[in-house]
């Protein structure tokens, strides 16, 4: 991975954020028009129409959409339950949109929570985000295995008094790389994953596999290993009681020796980022 | 023998239709009324614990119905006790104690049946604000849950009516004419006080009055004016044009649950609540009543019918009906089951007090217990092993935020290694927490529980290591398995004051025990490494403490003696009765560390 330009982002790094902020657009778009009524599915296809309506043309994972405790994935034990299903959204009730866009060849993974009308428990769960973010990034810049990355992750968790819903991912993932994918005629997929992007990915894990690490950070023995280069979607998700919520963005790693340019956020622009700071600001 | 009072009581006397009638009134007039009216048979001195205790906040009236009490009975009696009369005698009472203002309708038993015809029929709209109903169904829903149960008899509807229908023998009996007046005049009055003290549990406080005999006489009319005519052709219309609050007391002998299922079709606005109480709730459980009664009441006060739903809104929980403003004292609530047992309750609308030895924990606990529900939450720090502090506690929490109706004594250190590498002090230090932390808990709130003389509920927090052994757990196991029996003797111990004791089992559940639990007679880096490989085998097992709550919550509602939680905890209680051999080969295992 190249390292980042001091004062600026590489060309590269500019089209991952081009789309990072393109999906985030999105997400705010499409939280602006949900209204009491409108199910998963819905929500699911307005994100697809807007992204599609702007150029993106494939994905690494189609947009998902969950509400009420859904966000919290109670009672889910199959991967089929993440599909957005004919749940209706009640006032009150939090939200998650999940969309993982490709554009121009650059993957953003992004993941918005909001809630429809007053929710004081999810402005909490929002609001104590903020303390994994920095926690993440903290500890990547140490270089510490990413097993205890998670671990630190978990312990913060449940210190705050959540459950870790991360877990319920496929392999309980928190982060998972995201690469460069390129852009073929057609772009099928199986499952809600883009055949591209799972051929990237399953490349990741057979050379990481030789090589001691893996492109998805979770709480196993195959994450015992600090940090690789690259980019990594981060998606820290907190659950209570029927409650969830969670950010998703790009976290940066590079073989930098200087710590400030070893790991950064990809993009300090966004909902939940200037949320945090409004809040600071009016407190 | 003594009666009893209605201290403070001013009493005036209302003519309506041929009859007069006893009303005493409680309290600064200008505030919202509450009308208490009496059930069968009973005198309105049977609200006396309740009165009191509302008159601080609200203008209470009470009077004697007709031919009960001081009130005089209708001449001639048959005709005289018709729902349509006793509509009457209401009016005229509210008319002349809140000529401007609706009233709050309280009724218990006979005083909820006739209260349901008030709040149900036309010419009282605009007169009734509320109306909280225990144990009196509405003679309308009740025929028509007759009629439902009658003409489509499922094998559940036929079992539900045969229920009810048994525990209506006195119905039948009350309708033979003069024996129930000769019974009541003779024997049976003479006997009655002692025989509610003996079945119902009622404080022998000088209640039932004097004049119980000829109450029960004439009472006896209610029945055959009423009973008949309205279950055979019960009111299409009988809709509630007030909020209800139904007060369900799950002891009742007169009464099944099932009568209510219902009754949300005939009440729009309907909160319902559960209490762990016989028949006379009144006599019996006065300080929830009043507390529910309270709530409701200052909901429904301000915007009258339409208040807004939030200033009711029901806690969204399970078991809010159950839980809803009941004190709750959790140990150990700074993380783990604890925690989310504090949050199980505080998501049930129960007032919540989280104890930790830390600070920082408790006080978050009792934050977001806040958020989830709790109208009411605070955080306390004490070490549960240390005896002066818990008095200290129990002290505080009695003055301040009142009397816990439900204890959960959870707080608990982990202990691994074995016996004979396990010191002293070690086994102090786990039988001071586990153990003695426990029996503090049980001994002063458990106490006031008992002086209270209203009931309320024990959940100790033992383990699996309870019953089964394991040559990793011997200080452990052993601490547990004094918890198991010490709630099993307090069960027994208390089953007579109306206080439930449950220990909880739990098993392998993915807490933060793991990481603080102390491995006796290694090394400092060992027990590290052992904490962290536990940890993770704990979490690979990944059985949360949210589900630990909800049976801690089950076992409360239900009374359970002793729950076995996660499958294996169930798995070895069962081996534990009836293959401890096998058992016994489990405990020598090595543990995978």
């Amino acid at each position: 991975m190249t390292s980042a330009v001091q004062g600026g982002l590489s060309a590269e790094l500019r089209g991952f954020q081009r789309v990072q902020t393109l999906a985030y657009a999105c997400a705010e778009a499409v939280a602006a028009q949900l209204r009491p009524g409108v199910t998963e599915r819905e929500a699911a296809r307005m994100q697809r129409e807007w992204l599609r309506a702007r150029g993106v043309r494939d994905w690494f994972h189609l947009p998902f959409a969950w509400f009420g405790d859904r966000t919290a994935f109670v009672n889910f034990r199959i991967p089929l339950q993440f599909f957005p299903t004919n749940r209706r959204l009640e006032p009150g009730m939090p939200f998650i949109l999940d969309m993982a866009p490709v554009y121009e060849g650059c993957t953003a993974d992004i993941g918005y929570s909001g809630c429809l009308g007053l929710n004081p428990v999810h402005d909490k769960l929002l609001a104590d985000l903020e303390a994994h973010r920095a926690l993440i990034l903290r500890e990547v810049r140490e270089r510490r295995p990413l097993r205890e990355i998670y671990e630190s992750v978990d312990r913060l968790m449940v210190r705050q008094g959540y459950a870790n819903r991360h877990r319920a991912y496929p392999f309980g993932v928190i982060a998972h790389k995201v690469d460069r994918v390129k852009e073929r005629r057609l772009s099928p997929h199986v499952f809600g994953f883009g055949t591209q992007s799972l051929k990237g990915l399953a490349s990741d894990v057979l050379h990481g596999h030789r090589d001691g690490w893996s492109p998805l950070w979770s709480p196993y023995k195959f994450s015992d290993h600090p940090p690789q280069p690259g980019l990594w979607a981060v998606e820290p998700h907190l659950g209570f009681r029927g409650t969830g919520a969670k950010f998703e963005e790009i976290l940066v790693v590079t073989d930098s020796a200087d710590p400030e340019q070893s790991a950064f956020w990809l993009d300090d622009d966004l909902p939940h980022v200037r949320r945090w700071a409004e809040e600071r600001a009016a407190a | 023998m003594t009666t009893v009072d209605l201290l403070g009581a001013r009493e005036r006397w209302v003519r309506t239709g041929g009859v007069e009638l006893c009303v005493a009134e409680l309290g600064d007039a200008s505030r919202p009324t509450v009308l208490l009216v009496h059930g069968y048979p009973d005198s309105k001195e049977v609200w006396s614990e309740v009165a009191v205790r509302l008159a601080d906040r609200f203008h209470v009236v009470l009077y004697d119905v007709r031919g009960h009490g001081r009130s005089t009975a209708p001449k001639p009696l048959r005709g005289g006790f018709t729902l349509e009369k006793l509509t009457d005698d209401f009016l005229a009472v509210a008319d002349a104690v809140s000529p401007d203002a609706p009233v709050h309708l309280v009724g218990h038993d006979w005083g909820s049946v006739q209260s349901w015809e008030f709040v149900t029929v036309e010419r009282t709209q605009g007169r009734i604000a509320s109306f909280t109903s225990m144990s009196g169904p509405s003679l309308d829903h009740f025929g028509h849950w007759i009629k439902k149960r009658v003409t489509r008899p499922t094998p559940r509807r036929a079992a539900q009516l045969i229920n009810q229908g048994a525990k209506s023998w006195y119905v039948y009996m009350l309708h033979t004419p003069v024996l129930p007046e000769l019974a009541w005049r003779g024997p049976l009055g003479k006997r009655w006080p002692k025989l509610l003290q003996r079945l119902e549990k009622v404080p022998a406080d000088g209640y039932p009055t004097l004049s119980l005999p000829s109450d029960a006489a004439h009472g006896a009319w209610l029945y055959r004016d009423n009973v008949r005519p309205r279950l055979r052709r019960p009111r299409p219309d009988a809709y509630a044009h007030a909020p209800v609050q139904l007060v369900v007391p799950s002891g009742d002998i007169f009464l099944s649950e099932r009568l209510y299922d219902d009754l949300g079709r005939w009440a729009p606005q309907l909160t319902r609540r559960t209490l762990p109480a016989k028949h006379w709730a009144p006599r019996t459980r006065p300080d929830q009543l009043t507390a529910w009664i309270t709530d409701f009441v200052t909901a429904h006060e301000d915007g009258g019918p339409a208040a807004p739903a939030s200033a009711v809104a029901p806690a969204p929980g399970k078991h809010a009906e159950r839980f809803a403003g009941r004190l709750v004292l959790v140990t150990g609530a700074g993380s783990g089951i604890g925690r989310a047992t504090a949050f199980a309750f505080a998501e049930a609308g129960a007032r919540v007090v989280a104890v930790d030895r830390d600070a920082e924990s408790a006080a978050r606990t009792a934050e977001m217990s806040r958020l989830v529900g709790a109208p009411s939450a605070w955080a306390e720090t004490v070490d549960v092993s240390d005896e002066q502090a818990m008095e200290k506690l129990a002290e505080k929490v009695a003055t301040e935020y009142g009397v816990v109706d439900v204890l959960v004594n959870n707080a608990g250190i982990g202990l691994s290694g074995a016996f004979l590498d396990t010191s002293a002090e070690d086994w102090k230090k786990v039988l001071d927490v586990n153990l003695w932390g426990v029996i503090h808990g049980c001994r002063l709130f458990g106490r006031q529980m008992a002086e209270r003389r209203q009931g309320g509920h024990i959940v100790n927090t033992a383990s699996a290591a309870a019953f089964q052994p394991s040559k990793a757990l011997p200080a452990y196991s052993t601490s547990k398995a004094a918890v198991l029996m010490l709630s099993e003797c307090l069960r027994a111990e208390l089953a007579g004051q109306g206080i439930g004791v449950s220990a909880i089992c739990p098993g392998f559940v993915n807490t933060n025990i793991t990481a603080t639990t102390r491995f006796a007679g290694v090394s400092a880096d060992e027990e590290k490494r052992r904490q962290k490989r536990t940890s993770r085998l704990y979490g690979l097992r990944n059985y949360p403490p949210e589900k630990v709550a909800d049976a801690v919550l089950r076992a409360v509602v239900r009374n359970q003696a002793v729950v076995p939680v996660t499958p294996e905890a169930r798995g070895a209680h069962l081996m534990s009765r009836f293959t401890p051999k096998a058992l016994r080969a489990i405990a020598r295992l090595e543990p995978p560390l």
